[in-house]
């Protein structure tokens, strides 16, 4: 059974200028109960890897520049 | 096909606690703070910053029994009443005493009650017979004020370590777990006298009507694999059929909240406005007349605070968004919500475990022992019934302090070797296959039938159904296919939810009566039958792997309650349609 890769919108957003990832903070990595943010090696800024959200908002709240904006999920929005 | 070299590390430790959210730390710090010495390992799928239902904080406590407002016989006798009578009142007991002083010691910690201008604790009405509910509106501090006392007391953390089989001497005590990295796939085995399970609730069991898998009541990381821990290492689980359905905002699936609003005066509503039931604590009753509400054309079910004055609203607004779910303001405003023009549509949620709102948990006494030796469950998963958040701190300490004095005299069991292989081939399977079905859909598949034939009210033949597509699902666990070790841990997690589903469908045919109202509502047994299951059920592995029941009676009360008030729960509609106020 080969693997197709859908599209999904995420609820979850860095703001790349204000992310200070490259200073070697990952506080939003950290927090999330679910595991779903990471960096991208790209641009070496955090972002929403897995389309996994509970919506519950450590990642925004405890992030030290207010880079990161938490959305409702487009399927229960 | 990843490769993953299945790096493999042995710890040792006295006591493992498994679950960092609520009754986890408490467990951990209550351990230390009884003997100093034991090394304490608290091992968690999260970050214990932010880990839990209590993620964010909390909007109160439901459920304190403050004296003045409650004494400890009174709320044993509610959640009795509440509960259909089938309590082991003991563990009630065990909780309700240990109620005031872990408020004062949380006070101490530093977690913030709503208190008046005397410094007395301001309790809130919202239960059928008693006052319970103490709200903390500045309740957002509740992990860290833990955090700290963890780090304070030495307590060892190991983030982001999912646990995925416990193991067990020969003699048939706990001797440690299994874990796997969420991030690395390398495995831990962690060696311990004494294990507490704290993971929660099964809370994704039951597909949300939005689609979305992660769209629950619960915090999505409590998936059940406690229940399936427990269940593979032979652990009784009690009355499982009890199911936790909750009457949660619609999509948002967040709690409406009664209890936050029904002291300012806020109700839940039908499409008239008008208030259907007398009582909004959550109950199996409750959610019947809910259910009825919506089925019987009154529906949609609404929360109204619409009618209130603009001080009051604003204060609940504040409270609601920006504790618990502070995700929620946003919801509303996408929607056009706006608490003082309209209602809040709300709805009943998908089925899941949960002893913290039901009964549904594994079987624990007032020790918060289960019936394994050495190993203890507290919390959302214990079965103490309604036992919330205060509750899962009270058990956390009972078996911190319980386990700490078994490991007193206890040599570190030894374990089968062969256990922990054949774990690592289960776990590792997925990662060798070149393709496959994926954790996303097979996840999917399974609580989609979750929802189509375990969702009261239970049908027989819909139950009967249900065990057979969850069969066939089970025997496409052989095409698993994951891509890296994150997809791992939710290949793993379907596996629970796979377990909690067949226990489920298994717990509630055996349970041949209806009871506590929508949670066990059999079309096929539609009365109550005393005479028959007045008793806990308890569904178990049995010796050759297969799923069992039996009966336990339920202990004799201490505190007794005569039949006329056993009856409250059940006439909580409203005598005639209440206009709205
Ligand atoms: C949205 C919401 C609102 C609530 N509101 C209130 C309220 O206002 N008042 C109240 O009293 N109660 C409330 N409750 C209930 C209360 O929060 C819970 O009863 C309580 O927090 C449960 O504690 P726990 O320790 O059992 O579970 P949790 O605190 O959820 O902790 C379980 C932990 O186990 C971890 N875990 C799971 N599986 C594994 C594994 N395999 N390996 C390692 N770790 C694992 C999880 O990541 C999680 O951190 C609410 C619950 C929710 C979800
Ligand atoms: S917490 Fe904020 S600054 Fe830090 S990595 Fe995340 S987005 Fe970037
Ligand atoms: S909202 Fe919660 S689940 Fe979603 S990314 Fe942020 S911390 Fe993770």
């Amino acid at each position: 059974m080969p693997i197709a890769h859908n599209a999904t919108a995420v609820p979850v957003t860095v703001d790349d200028a204000k992310c200070i990832a490259e200073k070697g903070c990952r506080v939003c990595i950290d927090v999330c109960p679910l595991d779903v943010l990471a960096i991208k090696e790209s641009t070496g800024k955090a972002f929403m890897k897995y389309n996994e959200c509970w919506y519950c908002m450590p990642c925004e709240v405890d992030c030290p520049t207010g880079a990161v904006k938490v959305e409702i999920p487009y399927l229960l929005r | 096909m990843f490769d993953l070299d299945a790096k493999t590390e042995v710890v040792e430790a006295d006591i493992l606690v498994i679950g960092g959210g609520t009754g986890g730390p408490m467990a951990a710090i209550k351990a230390k703070e009884k003997n100093p010495k034991l090394k304490v390992l608290l091992l968690e799928k999260a970050n214990v910053k932010r880990s839990g239902a209590i993620s964010m904080g909390m909007d109160g406590l439901n459920n304190a029994v403050i004296p003045g407002y409650a004494t400890p016989e009174q709320y044993v006798k509610e959640i009795t009443v509440a509960n259909d009578g089938i309590v082991h009142q003991k563990a009630v007991m065990a909780y309700a005493t240990g109620s005031y002083p872990m408020i004062q010691y949380l006070d101490r910690l530093g977690v913030k009650f709503e208190k008046d201008g005397s410094g007395e604790y301001n309790v809130r009405k919202v239960h059928h017979m008693g006052t319970y509910v103490l709200p903390m509106p500045e309740g957002h501090n509740v992990k860290k004020a833990l955090y700290r006392k963890l780090r304070q007391l030495q307590v060892m953390i190991s983030n982001r370590y999912m646990a995925t089989r416990l193991l067990k001497a020969v003699d048939g005590r706990i001797s440690g777990a299994i874990a796997v990295n969420t991030r690395t796939g390398e495995f831990l085995v962690i060696r311990a006298k004494a294990v507490v399970l704290a993971c929660g609730a099964a809370g994704r069991l039951g597909l949300p009507a939005s689609g979305y898998l992660f769209g629950t009541y619960e915090n999505p990381a409590n998936c059940g694999d406690g229940y399936a821990m427990a269940y593979h290492a032979g652990a009784d689980l009690a009355n499982l059929e009890c199911y936790q359905i909750n009457p949660l905002i619609k999509d948002y699936n967040g709690p409406a909240c009664a209890y936050v609003t029904g002291p300012f005066g806020g109700y839940t509503a039908n499409n008239k406005g008008n208030r259907f039931i007398e009582c909004d604590y959550w109950s199996g009753q409750m959610m019947l007349e809910f259910f009825r509400e919506l089925q019987g054309g009154n529906g949609p079910v609404f929360l109204k605070i619409d009618h209130l004055a603009e001080e009051t609203i604003s204060t609940i607004e504040t409270i609601l968004h920006t504790n618990e779910r502070p995700s929620r303001g946003r919801f509303h405003e996408q929607r056009g919500t706006n608490y003082r023009s309209s209602m809040i549509e709300m709805h009943i949620s998908e089925i899941g475990f949960c002893s913290g709102h039901s009964a549904s948990g594994v079987w624990v006494d007032e020790n918060a022992r289960t019936s394994v030796p050495g190993l203890y469950a507290v919390g959302d998963m214990a079965s103490v019934p309604h036992n919330y958040m205060l509750g899962a701190f009270v058990n956390g300490g009972i078996a911190g302090g319980d386990a700490a004095e078994y490991c007193a005299a206890l040599d570190l069991p030894g374990y089968e070797h062969g256990d922990v292989d054949a774990e690592i081939k289960r776990v590792l399977a997925p990662t060798r296959r070149e393709d496959g079905f994926t954790a996303y859909e097979m996840e999917y598949k399974t609580r989609r039938f979750v929802n189509d034939y375990l969702q009261p009210p239970k049908v027989t033949a819909k139950y009967l159904i249900g065990q057979r597509r969850f069969a066939e699902i089970r025997e496409d666990l052989g095409n698993l296919f994951v891509q890296d070790p994150h997809d791992l841990m939710r290949a793993l997690e379907m596996q629970s939810i796979l377990d909690c589903a067949d226990m489920a469908a298994a717990a509630s045919l055996y349970r041949t009566e209806s009871r506590w109202g929508l949670y066990h509502m059999r079309t096929d047994h539609p009365y109550t039958d005393d005479e028959n299951w007045f008793c806990h059920t308890m569904l178990f592995k049995n010796e050759k792997g297969q799923m069992s029941h039996r009966k336990r009676s339920v202990d004799d009360y201490i505190v007794p309650i005569d039949a006329a008030e056993m009856g409250a729960y059940h006439h909580l509609r409203t005598a005639s349609p209440q206009a709205a106020e």
